[in-house]
């Protein structure tokens, strides 16, 4: 498959950057609703607007109500977000929890896919236990218990899971931490009894949650998938969310790098431009094509995900971490040469700082990435 | 679609019924690649065997005109062609300059009788072309370069210095730059051919660093040029005093070729292939780690941009950014390769390291960002062209 966009492709990123820019604007999304110290930390209108756009299940196959398209779409949508810094449930949501919901029953579907569609449910994913990233090990406890189970432990970074109708948790059902095995999925409704959040804000002003399951009550109908065959699932929940992530993060790279360059264009000292110091130009045009890099193993890896490749796992952390590194560039180097004015909260620019900071955590950083590109390449 | 897999199964099948097990080998040194040229040598019977199947199928070079000793194959066939040489790892059958810089400029700007005469001889190895752009005193600054053609009539006589002519010692013919307009900068140089055998070309190799001499001092004292080799056989690419448009041209495919070249030592992970000569430095493991999220993701920007190509889209200055990348990680690439190696790669004489082959090819790669444009002239590119900074 060539690594550009097809028409139909083309025509979603049109169609995505001209509502984006116009309704999930910094001003109108992320500041007005940080501003207003809101406890969502984004708005519900724009998810309902997501909805009319189609964008809530890009993911889901059509008889469940969804687009049936994949990855490559909804990275279309993910690098608006970021480069917009659109503050929206969108990856937890109709990524993450979406691709968890495609492989639940009949049942299941039925309950939590229409609302999700109709931009009126949000989703969140409890995955972590512990401030790093790692799925590897999942310690969260559900006993059998009757008909269901009790769910017991920890999770934490739960974005956007104070807000969320239902949450997906990974949990264990059988074995030791550390297996691979023995892991089943859940879909916790909100009003679960013996479940408490506590939601904080985090630097990018989105609001992520610490979840304590105490004995919690789950029926048997709870189970998305197979009890103790979760693992596989989560995987293409993780891949899914990953490479989605990882546009996002393109889009937060283009937008710093584009305000960046504006700067150079327009800031003067010295009587001059800056932008006509050699020192300056080398740096954005190493920069430029840090971000091409990262922008085309994006799709690369998006292409493998859709297409089932074997070496999607593969370029899936590839592209992460080379985001990581590409986006965390782009807003380093769009502070400093903002100069003082970067510094200032009334600038953009730092706020792409900010969220860089959180995405790029999410999910795994560089160096978690890094580390799995090295064990699946054999060293 | 149909057509394209049958096309594999036959390609898949030629290769195997004629690329010998000893052309699947990695190559290690331009030795290893046949070049062509009157003065030619096989390094032994496999090398010639693969050169000359290749050769009478066209393809040394696949996607030009049968007419023109190619194969004529489509874009998708020529990429069914190069993944399944690259299956079985088949090193390319012919190597030159010939194939890489001058090809595609006369494909783009030459007559019917220099395709007809030059692409030929390119494409059938007969004849070895070097590349005289570079002076001592023009080297990043290229258009002020000074040697000259003094128009006589029906012929030139020209009197100059090129530098860093790749294999000059070797090459039959030139493709030349010579300046024939004194007073107009970009409008008066000329892209001029003729052979290295005339009288008054003179050659000397330069030592690098590596202990390799790749590279050449062409000296050219009253060399007489003659305008035409014949009918619609004219001694110059394009038109006489626009020649900078050919040599613009071709920057870009030298461009692309060095960014290109990386491609295959990518292919494998860096860390896998270091780790199984001995146990990595948790240190070093994680830069090789960080070192293959590189070279991977490149991997991928080279593809698309390829594909790009194709279509036409994709900004024209692009390659610029390819070059800049690419040779910058292959530098990275071969530290990397020294400090795996330790010690040994150290030996500069010794059988064990077939006389210093790492570190005369660490050595080497030194040259990856300053051959073909700096990275610095990279860069200020990228600035002006793609950017669009000021004053760039």
């Amino acid at each position: 498959m060539p690594l550009y966009y097809d028409d139909d492709q083309a025509m979603l990123a049109d169609s995505a950057s001209d509502f984006m820019r116009e309704e999930g604007a910094i001003a109108k999304q992320l500041r007005h609703w940080r501003d207003r110290d809101c406890k969502d930390g984004f708005g519900h209108g724009l998810w309902e607007q997501f909805g009319e756009m189609g964008f809530t299940g890009i993911l889901l196959p059509e008889e469940d109500g969804g687009l049936g398209m994949g990855q490559v779409e909804a990275n279309i949508v993910l690098e608006e977000i970021g480069a917009n810094l659109t503050p929206s449930p969108f990856l937890s949501s109709s990524v993450l929890a979406a691709t968890a919901l495609k492989h639940g029953s009949d049942d299941t579907r039925g309950r939590w896919l229409p609302d999700l569609v109709a931009g009126k449910n949000v989703y969140a994913v409890a995955i972590d236990e512990g401030p790093k990233h790692r799925p590897e090990r999942i310690a969260c406890k559900a006993e059998k218990s009757g008909n269901g189970f009790k769910l017991s432990g920890k999770k934490d970074f739960v974005v956007y899971g104070a807000s969320a109708e239902m949450i997906v948790v990974a949990a264990r059902t059988s074995g030791s931490d550390s297996d691979t095995d023995g892991i089943t999925l859940f879909a916790v409704p909100q009003d679960a009894s013996g479940m408490s959040h506590d939601s904080v804000r985090l630097v990018d002003s989105s609001m992520a949650s610490h979840i304590t399951f105490d004995g919690v009550d789950l029926d048997g109908d709870a189970v998305i998938g197979e009890v103790d065959g979760g693992r596989e699932v989560l995987n293409a929940m993780l891949r899914a969310g990953r490479v989605g992530a990882a546009a996002e993060g393109v889009g937060v790279a283009r937008g710093a790098m584009d305000m960046t360059v504006d700067y150079l264009k327009q800031r003067k000292q010295f009587g001059t431009l800056i932008g006509t110091f050699q020192a300056l130009q080398h740096r954005a045009a190493h920069l430029y094509s840090e971000v091409e890099i990262a922008r085309a193993v994006v799709l690369k890896a998006a292409q493998l995900v859709d297409g089932e490749s074997e070496k999607a796992e593969l370029m899936t952390s590839v592209a992460k971490a080379k985001v990581a590194k590409a986006a965390g560039l782009a807003v380093r180097e769009g502070v400093q040469m903002h100069g003082g004015i970067g510094m200032t909260d009334e600038y953009d620019i730092g706020l792409y700082m900010k969220r860089e900071r959180a995405l790029q955590e999410f999910l795994g950083d560089m160096y978690y990435h890094a580390g799995r590109v090295a064990e699946l390449s054999g060293y | 679609m149909a057509d394209l897999e049958q096309f594999r199964a036959e390609t898949r099948s030629w290769l195997e019924a004629n690329c010998p097990p000893e052309m699947r080998e990695p190559v290690e040194t331009d030795k290893d690649v046949y070049w062509g040229g009157r003065n030619a040598q096989f390094k032994n019977d496999a090398q010639k065997a693969w050169f000359e199947a290749c050769r009478d199928k066209g393809y040394t070079v696949p996607m030009w005109p049968k007419d023109y000793g190619g194969a004529g194959l489509s874009a998708p066939e020529a990429k069914v062609l190069r993944e399944e040489m690259a299956r079985i790892n088949a090193r390319p059958p012919l190597s030159s300059f010939g194939i890489w810089m001058l090809g595609p400029a006369l494909l783009h700007f030459g007559t019917e009788g220099q395709k007809q005469r030059f692409l030929n001889e390119i494409a059938r190895g007969e004849i070895r072309w070097c590349q005289g752009y570079s002076e001592p005193g023009s080297g990043s600054d290229l258009v002020s370069m000074q040697t000259y053609g003094e128009d006589k009539g029906d012929h030139w006589i020209v009197n100059g210095q090129k530098i860093w002519t790749s294999y000059a010692d070797e090459a039959d013919w030139i493709f030349c730059l010579v300046r024939t307009d004194k007073d107009n900068k970009y409008q008066g140089i000329t892209f001029m051919l003729f052979d290295m055998t005339n009288d008054g070309v003179s050659t000397k190799p330069i030592k690098l660093i590596s202990g390799n001499s790749p590279f050449c001092e062409t000296f050219m004292d009253d060399v007489k040029v003659p305008k035409s080799y014949g009918e619609d056989i004219p001694a110059y690419v394009g038109e006489i005093n626009r020649g900078w448009d050919v040599a613009k041209y071709l920057l870009g495919h030298e461009r692309e070729m060095i960014s290109a070249t990386g491609g295959v030592d990518r292919a494998s992970s860096l860390g896998a292939v270091t780790s199984r000569q001995g146990e990595l430095d948790p240190v070093l493991r994680s830069e090789m780690a960080l070192f293959d999220v590189d070279a991977l993701a490149f991997t991928a920007m080279s593809e698309k941009f390829l594909d790009e190509v194709k279509i036409g889209k994709g900004h024209p200055a692009q390659p610029n950014m390819l070059k800049y990348a690419g040779t910058e990680m292959n530098k990275r690439r071969h530290e990397l390769l020294m400090a795996a190696g330790g010690s040994r790669t150290l030996e500069w004489e010794s059988e064990e390291t077939e006389n210093g082959k790492p570190a005369r090819s660490w050595l080497r790669t030194k040259a990856n960002s300053i051959e073909g444009g700096t990275s610095e002239i990279m860069l200020n590119v990228i600035s002006k062209r793609i950017l669009e900074l000021p004053g760039a």
